[in-house]
């Protein structure tokens, strides 16, 4: 019984959303229908959409490579490097030379990927963990339930950091870094809910009839943790996104020439005193609107998806 | 009760050995680490290493000495880096600093996050209220290395009221920023959860009691109802306190205090191994017994803990 | 003069989907050392009028009318002048004994300040007086037992207390917010004897709201009943009982079971109870009664008395020959 997130694992529990909508599409319509009353998180949705095209496809409008060093404006910053549309450096350029408005366009695509990779990790490791200690139960729960309070204890950004030093900082590191310490919350929520599951008929006429324990969990307990985890997702993915913008602020997260929202506020913060205002002002906003559009629609889809946990 | 405590304790002392053995085996595993040796170090470290560590002896015979000085000797053995240093002296000069404006913080986002949380919840749905709402889902997406530099900016740059980094022995000015930029995100959400505990408790049986006995008004607030307002609060002190002693490194490196994490920022780019797990244990251990004590206060509030 | 006198209350609550209208227009007055029950289903408004009278109405409820305690307008007083009027003149006791006393105070804690506040008394002297109050209500071992939690108290025991708390300061009249639903039926017996008891022993004035007729009959002298937060019917507990003259009150005589009765089925009342959002212009029993006819969805009845029937009032439009 393995707790790494294997394909296998990932297309069942495809599968079982796939099944879960089929079957309930009356309840999931119903939640469609309260987001969609919901202004913030609607605006939310909108603005992450938008976030997103320009995260993506954002490049295709950048008129430079974001490695692109243009060596002439070194040192000449603050009067050459200003935003501009003439000189295509549509958000200026960093105090590398380098344009501000390509690296940007980079920064947030890497904030998002780790942002949801590694809410994606802590989610699946969290859930499955959590429903199998519910499930079980007796002292396998409790000592699995243990180790987790222990773990929560422990001062994660350190270990985080302390790791990234022994075995080297990349991208691959902080996604496994910050989904393994991340899955904690998950599966106290996944337990609990798995708990109230675990009582009703259909989980106990599956256990009546012989299923398997393992197959319990992955049919009947994991689908109906399904709203519960798409909520936490939502509103884990900007934790994930400060988390790694802290660690880049630091400079121990993205390395060069790959960058990220927490790098480029780094930079801008460290050159604001030369009137370069705008070096910290663009990714500042990118970082801002990303989190609030996260924090609103997850919101909202807590209302949505579980009207009476108001 | 001290059924309780004790329990509580078995638990902590455990998590703090776990966390000195797996900084060991991660340091010591760590390729090109400090106990094979790869890296050229200076001959008066490595023999400090040498002498310290015994890394002719077994891996196992290493691991229990270095576990057995941190737990009864407190002492974290050399620096990596410097040779004449130990690790305890790093901690020693650094420390007392980032616990100065770290313990400002933490009382600052507690007393002003819990007054703007009740009074908001007190005065529902005035303007007072949607400020504290307001502020919280505001300060969300402001953790600290977004408040440090806007701060600076605007209280540096633009007005020069304050100085932007520095500690100068912890004169007033110098602490103020560091503290606002370290405490707002954690005040703003015990405000918030302050506030929806507080609107809950208010609707609670017992309170109409009091009312109906005639108290005033504020000894309904802060006699009957602050205590259970604050059981959701004391649960949410665990994190936070891990939150901005993780915030504190921010903090360090971007004001330049010379504190701790500036010192372990340091150690993180020149792998000094020794110095980071020592503070990364220092901070355990404060970690668990923080956590000891929320656990302490909430069995202190809620009667029906204590068995 | 009356002891409590209330006149055309109405009590009105904002909510989301529109005004909802608790109590309207409302009078009845309690005699100094009386028993008044008042009668009727949940959401009749009964609870809400002695809300009102102790100023303890939800946020978003406001009340309208006279409520003269000794001559004074209870609505109108400043919160520190109610607050005098709370526990010295008027007690109260509520419906839930778990959650009406604070689980995180000690009981000596939750009695004393009660004292201390109201009569200026020292820590010492309240815990003294609380233990001697504890003993009136037959709380065993209260010495001993006052310095202990709630939840170390059984229901009963705890709604024992709340009495207790309630007459610290010798208030005039108690006001009982259906003070046995939440106990056991053996329990709930325990607790109308000592009210009874104490009845006699303070002369305290009693209002004693229920929806259980059975408790009524046996400690009430006059008797109240209220539907879509109107009065039905009131009069002596007896009278009302033996020869109803309204018939709301006949249905809800009807459905009590009774062991001396050979009745097949029990009745009950069809139709659901109004919503109170939008009630009828006219009498708001229109849709559940029987006798209902020509004026009774428009025009409101007003509470009189009938022919034969000297001590009841009654609001209701139908002849009272013919509700039977």
């Amino acid at each position: 019984m393995s707790l790494n997130p294997d394909p296998d694992t990932a297309d069942r529990l495809l599968g079982a959303q796939a099944a879960a909508e089929v079957k309930g599409r009356s309840l999931w319509k119903d939640a469609r229908q309260r987001f969609m009353r919901n202004r913030a998180a609607v605006a939310g949705l909108v603005a992450l959409v938008l976030i997103c095209i320009f995260a993506f496809f954002g490049g295709f409008l950048a008129q430079y490579e974001p490695d692109y060093v243009d060596f002439s404006l070194i040192g000449a910053n603050a009067a050459q490097g200003v935003p501009s549309f003439e000189t295509g450096h549509y958000f200026g350029t960093d105090s590398s030379g380098r344009d501000l408005y390509a690296r940007t366009v980079q920064g947030t695509r890497i904030s998002l990927l780790v942002g949801i990779v590694g809410a994606g990790v802590a989610v699946i490791v969290g859930t499955l963990y959590g429903a199998i200690a519910g499930y079980t139960g007796g002292r396998t729960d409790g000592a699995m339930m243990r180790t987790v309070d222990i773990l929560m204890s422990v001062p994660y950004m350190f270990v985080l950091i302390l790791m990234l030093v022994i075995f080297g900082r990349s991208i691959l590191m902080l996604f496994i870094g910050i989904g393994l310490i991340s899955w904690l919350d998950m599966s106290r929520i996944a337990r609990g809910q798995t708990l109230t599951i675990k009582g009703k008929e259909f989980v106990e006429a599956a256990h009546a009839t012989g299923v398997r324990p393992m197959t319990i969990i992955l049919r009947h307990i994991v689908p109906n943790l399904l709203g519960l985890v798409i909520v936490y997702a939502t509103l884990l993915v900007p934790q994930m996104i400060i988390t790694e913008s802290f660690i880049s602020f630091l400079g121990l997260g993205i390395q060069e020439p790959n960058t990220s929202l927490g790098a480029l506020i780094s930079n801008g913060a460290s050159n604001m005193q030369y009137g370069v205002i705008w070096q910290l002002a663009f990714p500042l906003f990118f970082f801002v609107v990303t989190l609030f559009a996260f924090f609103f629609v997850g919101d909202g889809l807590r209302d949505a998806l579980d009207p009476k946990d108001r | 009760m001290l059924n309780y405590v004790l329990r509580r304790v078995a638990i902590a002392i455990p998590t703090i050995l776990l966390l000195v053995v797996i900084s060991f085996v991660l340091m010591y595993s760590a390729p090109g680490g400090p106990f094979n040796s790869e890296r050229p170090l200076p001959a008066q470290v490595m023999a400090n290493i040498e002498a310290r560590y015994g890394l002719d002896q077994p891996y196992w015979k290493q691991m229990f000495d270095y576990v057995w000085n941190v737990v009864v000797h407190f002492d974290f053995g050399p620096s990596f880096q410097y040779r004449d240093r130990t690790v305890n002296d790093v901690i020693a000069q650094g420390f007392p600093v980032t616990l100065t404006y770290g313990f400002w913080s933490f009382v600052v986002a507690l007393v002003v996050g819990v007054s703007l949380g009740v009074a908001a919840a007190v005065r529902h749905n005035s303007w007072l209220d949607y400020l504290a709402v307001g502020i919280s889902i505001g300060a969300q997406v402001l953790p600290n290395f977004v408040m440090a530099p806007i701060l600076v900016l605007v209280f540096t740059l633009w007005l020069g009221w304050l100085p932007g980094g520095g500690w100068q022995g912890g004169q007033v000015e110098y602490i103020i920023l560091p503290v606002i930029a370290l405490s707002t995100s954690y005040m703003a959400s015990i405000a918030r959860i302050t506030r929806s505990s507080m609107l809950e408790v208010l609707n609670a049986g017992f309170i109409r009691t009091a009312r109906a006995k005639g108290l005033p008004t504020s000894r309904i607030i802060w006699k009957h109802a602050l205590k259970p307002t604050m059981l959701p609060v004391l649960s949410y002190l665990g994190p936070a306190f891990v939150g901005m002693i993780t915030g504190s490194v921010i903090i360090d490196v971007f004001f330049s205090t010379g504190g701790i994490g500036q010192f372990f920022v340091n150690s993180a780019f020149n792998r000094d191994y020794s110095v980071i797990m020592g503070i990364t244990i220092l901070v355990g251990v404060l970690t668990v017994t923080f956590n000891l004590v929320v656990d302490l206060l909430y069995a202190w509030i809620d009667p029906k803990i204590r068995y | 003069m009356a002891l409590l006198d209330i006149e055309d209350l109405r009590v009105t609550f904002t909510t989301g989907d529109g005004e909802v209208n608790a109590v309207n227009g409302v009078s009845f007055s309690v005699e100094e050392g009386e028993t008044l029950a008042i009668v009727g289903e949940s959401g009749s408004g009964k609870s809400q009028t002695a809300f009102a009278a102790m100023g303890l109405l939800a946020r978003n409820g406001r009340a309208t009318g006279q409520i003269r305690y000794d001559g004074r307008n209870l609505l109108d007083l400043k919160p520190r002048e109610l607050n005098r009027v709370r526990s010295e003149e008027i007690g109260m006791i509520f419906q839930d004994p778990m959650t009406s006393l604070n689980p995180y105070m000690r009981i000596s804690e939750q009695m004393a300040e009660v004292l201390t506040l109201h009569k200026g008394l020292s820590k010492k002297q309240a815990i003294d007086e609380a233990v001697q109050m504890l003993d009136a209500v037959k709380i065993p071992d209260a010495r001993n037992r006052i310095g202990m939690f709630p939840h170390e108290f059984s229901g009963g025991m705890r709604q024992r207390i709340m009495i207790a708390m309630a007459l610290l300061c010798r208030p005039r009249l108690l006001i009982a917010d259906e003070p046995t639903t939440a106990l056991d039926v053996t329990v709930q017996a325990q607790i109308m004897e000592l009210m009874a008891e104490i009845r006699q022993e303070f002369g305290t004035a009693i209002i004693l709201i229920t929806h259980d007729l059975g408790i009524v009959a046996d400690t009430c002298e006059r008797t109240l009943v209220m539907y879509g937060g109107q009065i039905m019917e009131k009069g002596p507990t007896e009278e009302l009982f033996e020869r109803p003259t309204h018939p709301y009150t006949l249905g809800l005589l009807r459905a009590v079971p009774r062991i001396d009765r050979d009745d097949e089925t029990l009745s009950t009342i069809a139709g659901e109870p109004p919503d109170m959002t939008r009630l009828p212009k006219g009498c708001p029993f229109t849709p559940r009664c029987a006798w209902a006819h020509g004026p009774c969805p428009t025009v409101r009845p007003d509470l009189a008395a009938a022919n034969g029937y000297p001590a009841l009032r009654r609001a209701c439009h139908a002849p009272v020959e013919e509700v039977k």
